[in-house]
């Protein structure tokens, strides 16, 4: 379509640009010298893994933080926004994924909330409903402005904080991960809205983990990662597996498999047969066999978690069914899992893993006496005996196993997490992001304990952003893709590539 | 939260000191407060005094605590007191016997805490509007059980409960020690202190890892329901008789203050059954000692605003934070 397909397009000048934008955070660059520029009518697509930089280059840009380095030009004007309030008078509307508004107001009072139109002093309620539905109009939305927002969709809530962004005189309009919680229907009364508005000139920054909607809507598109432009294309001249490789960082050569696989035979542990959840995750397949290593791919937002949190029960499934050792399973709490001997090390470790204040010792034997029950205490030398036995095996660095576990590092708390289930000795152990977040040495550690876990016989499924690491260890790979499970990958298909390849391959209709 | 290190070691501290400073000064006022006599074969004293005094609101308090450290809070306790003590006296005067009348006394406390934890645990409704219900309704349901009357009672087993001995000490402070040492032994001796600390702190992370949270929350609602009714009963046996209106009337507010004077956190997971208990005593050591001094009674609420103020300023983080940055040394 363009003659140069990393510039620009054929109109105009730049609406905004930022050259050479830093932004570092104790030392730490989030983000290092980003090039960016946005022109009038287009939606411009900004993509980016965890960590990539987005939601600071946002926060960068709305005046949330304040750049270390580079410059900001909107229209011919330099842009140095104090703080939100200015970014928003300078003509930068954001609208989050959470809508930002208030559901208990009017329509028309969420619109325009802090400048009513006001009479006598007090809020003229006529004139602000009819300049309500005259402003919707716009949008092709006919509706009662006097109800509270929240009686109606999602979608519209979207669209009237769209409207009132881009009311408040915006220039540019960001959407952070806007059809994160919308149904393909509403995606489209979305896009419809973008499209109008970009005709209408404005420029829009669009942020998603969606690929299929990039493609339907972006013209241009912008990859971060590790705080750095990988690059800026326009969407027609970028095939879905280039745009892949920049996100994730790879090339597409084909990785030799590091673990000697034998192809596991037999029945499986557990298995799970259109097994769903409507707005959670598409209903799946999945079966894993003892001392196998069940690999999930997929791009952050693509329902990884959702798939672990639907089989360990933290999510209630409302399709399909579940066997363990050949019976029929319900799995509708943690504890039915547990039960079953699952195991749970959350991405989140945190707000979901460790309990904070709790020592390193009390954290180990957490799951372990849950199983048993308040009635059934460990005795005092056991619960010594199993922390030091971890703490021990697992390696995990601390002056004692009294410590709160809130003062141990990253690394360590991920082994703690593992030592509580393997006290438990459980069949089956769902591993999300065993690595992210820990320093290198750790790492490998880690992925050695991985291993050697499947060598003693137990099922395995482990969730992680690294791909290379998946190809490693992995007997069979699901990839996932806009929460569906689109492809599953064994014996020599295991590698970097296919799962790339698999992760970009266009959905088929 | 994360609390200097300092504090943490210290824990219970200023409780310890401000019981003594309030005994301190009643026995300014009052020099005979720590007095105590030997009279046929029974303690009297002013100390006696105060822990009999004391003894239903840290009842309550034991309760209340376990409620707490879950991050919720029960309002309902004092109507509760109500309805155990009219089931007692209509028991009583129905001509049952002393057993059947704590067993329905009690058994009404486990009706109601019963109902608390349904609605909390299983209806996940907000602790304070749960609890609210029962402490309006509360007190309705025993005055449909008195029938609206006062209903007085003369059964000297009934009534050795509320100003009986044992051991030379009166019997509420008995009961008062008896709960406190069961309840310990429940918390310490299973795992459910463990249990209670874990989803106190992290509700989330310890659902994951199979803690029966439903179950837990329930149990400590119905704890405090069997607490109450047993402060109930103390409070109708000590006056002879059920005051569907007025008894325990604010005393779930007491409770509160006792365990918050305590130490324990209301963000849950830090707790003090213990310390509650000398919560309680501090306050009930000060209204003592406010009526000893021959103060008008006026100033009891104000002088009781300072104290707890003062127990409870070395427990902020913000202050904590203060010293530790201007003191010569940091806490190891």
């Amino acid at each position: 379509m363009q003659p140069s397909p990393t510039l620009k397009p054929d109109h105009a000048e730049p609406l905004l640009q930022m050259r050479g934008v830093s932004k570092g955070f104790a030392g730490v660059l989030a983000l290092d010298s980003i090039d960016f520029t946005l022109y009038a009518g287009e939606v411009h697509a900004l993509l980016g893994e965890n960590g990539a930089g987005k939601s600071t280059l946002i926060k960068v840009l709305t005046g949330v933080h304040a750049r270390d380095g580079g410059e900001m030009i909107l229209e011919g004007m330099r842009l140095d926004p104090r703080d939100a309030a200015e970014a928003v008078r300078l003509g930068i509307g954001t609208v989050y994924q959470e809508v930002n508004l208030l559901p208990n107001l009017s329509l028309a009072e969420n619109l325009y909330l802090g400048r009513q139109p006001r009479r006598f002093g007090l809020v003229d309620h006529g004139r602000m409903r009819a300049d309500a539905r005259a402003l919707l109009a716009d949008y092709e939305l006919a509706l009662d402005v006097a109800e509270p927002l929240s009686s109606f969709s999602v979608a519209v809530q979207q669209i009237v904080a769209i409207a009132r962004a881009v009311d408040l005189s915006a220039k540019v309009l960001i959407l952070d991960e806007p059809t994160a919680s919308l149904d393909a229907h509403e995606v489209d009364v979305l896009f419809r809205t973008l499209r109008r508005l970009k005709e209408r000139g404005l420029g829009i920054v669009f942020i998603t983990h969606f690929l299929d909607q990039v493609y339907a809507i972006a013209d241009r598109i912008t990859v971060l990662r590790n705080g750095r432009v990988v690059g800026s294309r326009a969407t027609a001249t970028l095939p879905r597996l280039d745009l892949v490789s920049m996100m994730l960082g790879r090339e597409l050569e084909e990785a030799s498999h590091q673990r000697v696989r034998g192809r596991k035979e037999g029945e499986p542990l557990v298995a799970f047969q259109n097994y769903g959840k409507q707005r959670l995750i598409e209903p799946f397949d999945l079966a894993v066999r003892r001392g196998e290593v069940v690999g999930i791919a997929g791009l952050l937002g693509s329902g990884r978690t959702e798939t672990a949190k639907l089989i360990f029960g933290i999510e209630a499934a409302d399709s399909g069914n579940a066997r363990c050792a050949g019976k029929p399973a319900r799995i509708a709490s943690p504890r039915h899992a547990i039960a079953l001997g699952f195991g749970y090390c959350p991405e989140e470790r945190k707000t979901e893993g460790i309990v904070a204040e709790l020592s390193l010792r009390e954290n180990i034997i957490l799951a372990l006496q849950a199983k048993r029950g308040w009635t059934r205490r460990l005795p005092r030398g056991e619960r010594k005996a199993i922390a030091e036995r971890f703490i021990k095996l697992l390696d995990i660095r601390t002056s004692d196993a009294e410590k709160p576990i809130e003062q141990l590092s990253g690394g360590n708390q991920q082994k703690a997490l593992l030592a509580r289930w393997l006290a438990t000795e459980p069949s089956f152990l769902i591993l999300d992001e065993p690595t992210r977040g820990i320093d290198v040495g750790a790492h490998a550690e880690i992925i050695r304990l991985v291993e050697r876990l499947c060598e003693s016989g137990m099922a395995l499924l482990v969730i992680s952003s690294e791909i290379e690491e998946i190809a490693a260890y992995s007997d069979r790979v699901i990839v996932l893709r806009d929460r569906r499970h689109v492809g599953e990958l064994e014996g020599e298909d295991v590698n970097v590539g296919r799962i790339i390849r698999t992760i970009a391959k266009e959905r088929a209709r | 939260m994360n609390l200097p290190a300092a504090i943490r070691t210290t824990h219970g501290a200023p409780q310890i000191a401000a019981l003594i400073l309030v005994f301190a000064a009643n026995w300014v006022v009052f020099p005979d407060f720590f007095a105590l006599e030997l009279r046929d074969g029974r303690l009297f004293g002013s100390l006696i005094d105060v822990l009999n005094r004391g003894a239903p609101v840290a009842i309550l308090a034991i309760g209340m605590t376990l409620v707490i450290a879950t991050r919720g809070i029960d309002l309902s306790v004092g109507a509760v007191m109500a309805i155990s003590g009219a089931t007692a006296a209509t028991l009583t005067n129905a001509g049952y016997g002393l057993p059947a009348v704590l067993c329905g006394a009690l058994a009404s406390g486990l009706a109601c805490g019963l109902w608390n934890g349904l609605l909390v645990a299983v209806l996940r409704i907000q602790p304070i509007v749960a609890t609210l219900i029962l402490m309006v309704a509360g007190r309705g349901v025993a005055q449909l059980i008195t029938e609206g009357a006062i209903v007085t009672f003369d059964t000297p087993g009934l009534i050795a409960i509320g100003s009986g001995q044992v051991l030379g000490l009166p019997s509420p402070v008995v009961i008062m020690i008896g709960l406190l040492a069961i309840s310990l032994v429940l918390v310490r001796a299973t795992a459910f202190g463990l249990f209670l600390k874990a989803v106190g702190l992290n509700e989330r992370s310890s659902a994951y890892a199979g803690v029966d949270v439903r179950t837990l929350t329930l149990t400590v609602y119905v704890w405090s329901g069997l607490c109450a009714a047993i402060a109930g009963v103390i409070a109708a046996a000590d006056i002879r008789g059920a005051d569907a209106n007025n008894a325990g009337l604010w005393l779930e507010l007491d409770a509160i203050l006792a365990v918050v004077v305590g130490g324990t956190s209301l963000l849950g997971g830090r707790f003090s059954m213990t310390f509650s208990v000398v919560g309680a005593m501090i306050i009930q050591a000060m209204n003592t000692g406010i009526l000893l001094s021959g103060f008008r009674p006026e100033f009891n609420l104000l002088v009781k605003a300072v104290v707890v103020l003062l127990v409870l300023l070395p427990q902020s983080p913000a202050l904590a934070r203060f010293f530790a940055a201007s003191g010569p040394r940091k806490s190891p």
